[in-house]
């Protein structure tokens, strides 16, 4: 246990530097490129002076070293300033729409981990037969549609035609908002003061973009779990073990997908990055009151502050979960040394 | 002989069976994906003749008609043909999605060639730096690029370029590492040959046949980002017709059911998306098998 | 004496694009209760193929196309696949070449063992199993705690006995074991061959030995099967067939092995190369290679003929 620990601490080191680079990626980005925040923000007719006030006011004309150390600084505080267009801190608009995005996230990727996985590892035993050919082909069709589309069609055939599912939102109108005041996860909120109804509401509002999220990521995890099981199943001790008579479903789906969810965990770090952006889409096509839909929002609206911190809060979640997925990776193979 | 077409069509059709025998599925997937590719490229060249109306002309019919008659795909609330701008708006997507990855690979494999055969410090930095672009949701880097940029084809292409160059950078750059330490370039710098001719005559030509598979499959996803960028209407003024955009004008229309404002644009990304994995991944198959794993 | 295994005109076909390999090919051979029979050849001569088929263990597309296989007269060819399970680890042990990847790197070598009592043996307690465990971990002469340990913690010939243990511990009465020593260095070997040899005094254990490795033969058979290109040239007496190959193959085989003790001007070498199994030649598969080739050895396939209480399939007999 203390070798984990050391072992965390080490890699939360290595975090660092790539946060560090990722946060100054977004000022030259924001703050470097062409394009001028203020004038944008003032409707491009303003006059001269009050573009200049609004600049002094923002520190905008200051040298751009300092000004990046003092934006460095500003996160190191962990203050992302105040938004250029309600009377709103950031850190607080996005707290309020960060659990929105970890309910979306987190439903997405247990679905696509599971439609994924399981797909890949069936088709990885059927080995050249039509099932195989099938899910490849799944894996591929699904991973090109794009998010949004994906999501539209749904809302068409669920939410339109069938008129079985809401489309919009994370809950309907009869619900209490102080139901929802612990953790802001309404699914979670919700059994906490165990308010069922409310929970069936959040639920059904949830099902629609959970599996466009899902749905649409599954096709990669499905070719990964594809190809790492046909190594696996390749292995000596899967041979070992079917010469010990144990059940082939046991050995597919315990021994075989065990050792290939190993590989497919290393490359989940990755994968984050694909949720991030799935997510935005998916808030954006579901109004989903999410930091993808805020970073949307204030683009339109040209609130500069607000979209440096959420693409800073993107970056830390990123770097976060690459983190734990690692730890994860450490913890799940006996043969990692610390 | 004289040439004739049927003849040379059905030479093809007997090689590709052939090579189909050689391959396997892998071999259709690659011809499935060529044959979407051709089409939709062939409906971009020629796109004035087989569009029925101007992607502009606001009277060519009754607003929002359903699929029929004169209009094949329908019209859309300003009376547009939904046909005639698909085939208008494929030339949009095909020129942003070639271009950026042309863009990208060209930069991400100069700088993964350099820095893989130069090494050192240089090579340490731009590697984190690489990295940590490449770890971060490319969308959302495009978003705050295109959003920066303001619209423009020329913008949309060059927010949609800058989140590949890292996938190109880390094929290139572990590769010309690895290719480094072969037996033939240690032979050949044995014999006295320059920097230059190892990086130009051993290890450059060994990189670009695997970045034909990933350029492929690259064009695949930059449709996605481009479409995804103007759904977002982030990307391009309202004056190009673009199939995102008309997805996203076609979604208010969506409560009241007028379904082929959306499905038509939406189905033509997907497909042509689907075109260009499927004959990235059949080459992948065919050319190294390993490749897509890691 | 009982009767074990019997396998009569087994044949085993591996389709492949360019044709058929007919990896094992009319293939006889009887095993008593308590024997150790040797199996050698050279790689791709079929010797462990028919060592996977007994256990019907073929890759794909690996087929049984004819014969039979009889198991205390049971027909494993004709087995339901409920039935061919009930007999592997319960009955039939295997071990493999490589220890090192034999055994699932993620699972406790305990659960591995539980896993193996408990399917075969419904409503086993796990107490009782992993008393069981130990027992056999005992026997093996490896400490019991490291029951709790995973696979990588161990060296390579502990987790060899490891293999024989979790093949042994529903008392199982036929080892194959397939090239068993191949990864494992010399010292090793030896003290491996030595467990094998009581192991089977102590549970009456018949053993199929797949070797290329005449001395790992040579100190554990009872008798010996010599096989070439899928076919079975020669089976007899361990000693006998060392003393006085009848086979031309085996004499070529024997002669090819160097010998410390005897000071020979220059190691022999058999000329030619394995045989083609796609399309194996005429007659007997080993004329082109033979110093004895006749005119029936290539168009017609050689009988099995008994000399001396052996066995040998070579038109010299006839």
């Amino acid at each position: 246990m203390k070798n984990l620990a050391r072992y965390i601490i080490a890699r939360l080191l290595l975090t660092i530097p790539m946060v560090f680079i990722l946060l100054s990626i977004v000022f030259v980005v924001l703050r470097i490129m062409p394009g001028d925040p203020v004038s944008s923000m003032l409707g491009g007719h303003a006059p001269e002076s009050v573009i200049e006030l609004k600049k002094e006011e923002l520190g905008l004309n200051r040298p751009i070293a300092l000004q990046y150390l003092d934006y460095l600084w500003q996160i190191c505080r962990l203050d992302l300033g105040d938004s250029m267009v309600f009377k709103q801190r950031v850190t607080k608009a996005i707290a309020e729409k960060i659990p929105a995005t970890i309910e979306l996230t987190i439903c997405g990727i247990l679905i696509t981990l599971f439609l994924g996985v399981f797909l890949g590892a069936y088709a990885a035993d059927r080995r050249g037969m039509v099932q195989d050919y099938v899910i490849r082909l799944y894996g591929i069709v699904v991973y090109c549609i794009p998010v949004f589309w994906m999501g539209l069609m749904l809302q068409l055939i669920f939410g339109i035609w069938l008129d079985m599912l809401p489309i919009a939102g994370r809950t309907g109108p009869r619900v209490f908002a102080s139901t929802f005041e612990k953790t802001g996860l309404y699914v979670l909120d919700s059994i906490l003061v165990r308010d069922f109804s409310a929970l069936g509401d959040v639920l059904i509002h949830l099902v629609l973009p959970a599996f466009t999220l899902g749905l649409v990521l599954s096709g990669i995890f499905v070719r990964l779990t594809r190809a790492n099981m046909l190594d696996v199943l390749k292995a000596d001790y899967i041979t070992a073990a079917e010469a010990r008579g144990i059940r082939h479903r046991k050995i597919v789906y315990k021994h075989a997908l065990k050792n290939a969810f190993i590989p497919i965990l290393t490359m989940m770090g990755l994968q984050i990055a694909l949720l991030m952006a799935g997510a935005v889409l998916t808030e954006t096509t579901f109004s989903w009151p999410g930091m993808g839909r805020l970073l949307l929002e204030r683009i339109y609206l040209r609130d500069y502050p607000t979209i440096q911190g959420v693409i800073i809060m993107i970056a830390l979640i990123v770097a976060m979960a690459s983190l734990i997925v690692d730890i994860i990776y450490a913890i799940v193979d006996p043969r990692v040394r610390y | 002989m004289r040439y004739s077409p049927a003849a040379g069509i059905g030479w093809a059709i007997s090689r590709c069976a052939g090579l189909g025998k050689k391959y396997g599925l892998e071999w259709w997937i690659l011809v499935a994906g060529a044959i979407i590719i051709l089409a939709i490229v062939s409906m971009a060249l020629f796109a004035g003749s087989i569009a029925p109306f101007s992607p502009h002309d606001q009277d060519t019919g009754p607003q929002l008609a359903p699929p029929g008659g004169e209009h094949l795909m329908g019209t859309d609330n300003l009376q547009r043909d939904v046909w005639s701008r698909i085939v208008h708006g494929s030339r949009t997507i095909l020129r942003v999605a070639v271009l950026a990855a042309i863009i990208s690979s060209v930069l991400g494999i100069t700088l993964g060639l350099i820095s893989g055969f130069s090494g050192g410090f240089f090579d340490r930095v731009l590697s984190l730096v690489m990295d940590s672009v490449y770890s971060f949701p490319g969308l959302i880097l495009a978003i705050a690029f295109a959003a920066m940029l303001g619209p423009g084809v020329i913008n949309i292409t060059l927010s949609v370029a800058v989140i590949y160059i890292p996938t190109y950078f880390r094929l290139v750059r572990g590769q010309t590492l690895s290719i480094k330490e072969e037996l033939y370039v240690e032979a050949a710098k044995a014999i006295g040959a320059s920097g230059s001719t190892i990086l130009w005559q051993y290890i450059f030509p060994n990189v670009i046949a695997t970045t034909v598979v990933v350029f492929s499959l690259n064009v695949a996803d930059a449709i996605m980002i481009e479409a995804a960028l103007t759904y977002l209407g982030l990307g391009l003024p309202p004056s190009i017709v673009d199939w995102g955009m008309d997805l996203s004008m076609g979604k208010k229309f969506l409560p009241s059911g007028q379904w082929w404002l959306i499905t038509f644009p939406g189905a033509m990304i997907s497909l042509l998306a689907v075109g260009f994995t499927m004959l990235g991944e059949g080459l992948a198959e065919i050319l190294n098998p390993r490749l897509l794993e890691r | 004496m009982a009767t074990i295994l019997e396998i009569e005109d087994l044949s085993v076909h591996f389709p492949i694009n360019i044709g058929t390999v007919q990896a094992v090919q009319d293939v006889n051979l009887r095993l008593e209760q308590g024997e150790v029979m040797g199996l050698v050849g050279e790689s791709g001569c079929g010797k462990s193929t028919l060592g996977f088929s007994i256990v019907r263990l073929l890759r794909p597309p690996g087929k049984i196309v004819k014969g039979r296989i009889l198991y205390h007269g049971q027909d494993i060819v004709q087995m339901s696949q409920k039935e061919i399970l009930s007999l592997r680890g319960r009955k039939i042990a295997m071990i493999f070449q490589d220890p090192l990847t034999s055994l699932n790197p993620l699972f406790r070598i305990d659960r591995q063992f539980i896993e193996t009592l408990f399917t075969h043996e419904r409503g086993l307690d796990k107490k009782t199993a992993f008393r069981r465990a130990e027992k056999m971990l005992e026997s093996l002469g490896i400490s019991p705690e490291r029951l709790s340990e995973y696979p990588h913690q161990m060296s390579g010939g502990m987790r060899q006995r490891i293999m024989i243990g979790m093949g042994l511990i529903l008392n199982s009465d036929l080892l194959i074991a397939d090239e068993p020593t191949t990864a494992l260095d010399v010292i090793v070997e030896a003290q491996f061959l030595d467990l094998l040899n009581d192991l089977r005094r102590q549970y009456n254990l018949t053993i199929i030995l797949i070797t290329h490795n005449l001395g790992n033969v040579a100190q554990l058979a009872d008798r010996i099967t010599v096989m070439y290109g899928g076919t079975i040239a020669e089976v007899g007496q361990a000693n006998t067939i060392f003393e006085d190959p009848l086979h031309p193959y085996t004499q070529g085989l024997l002669s090819s092995i160097p010998n410390i003790k005897l000071d020979q001007p220059k190691l022999k070498t058999m000329p030619g190369s394995p045989p083609d199994l796609v399309d194996p030649p005429s007659g007997c598969v080993f004329h082109p290679r033979c110093p004895y080739d006749k005119e029936i050895c290539r168009v017609q396939k050689p009988e099995t003929f008994t000399e001396d209480g052996r066995l040998v399939s070579c038109w010299l007999y006839g």
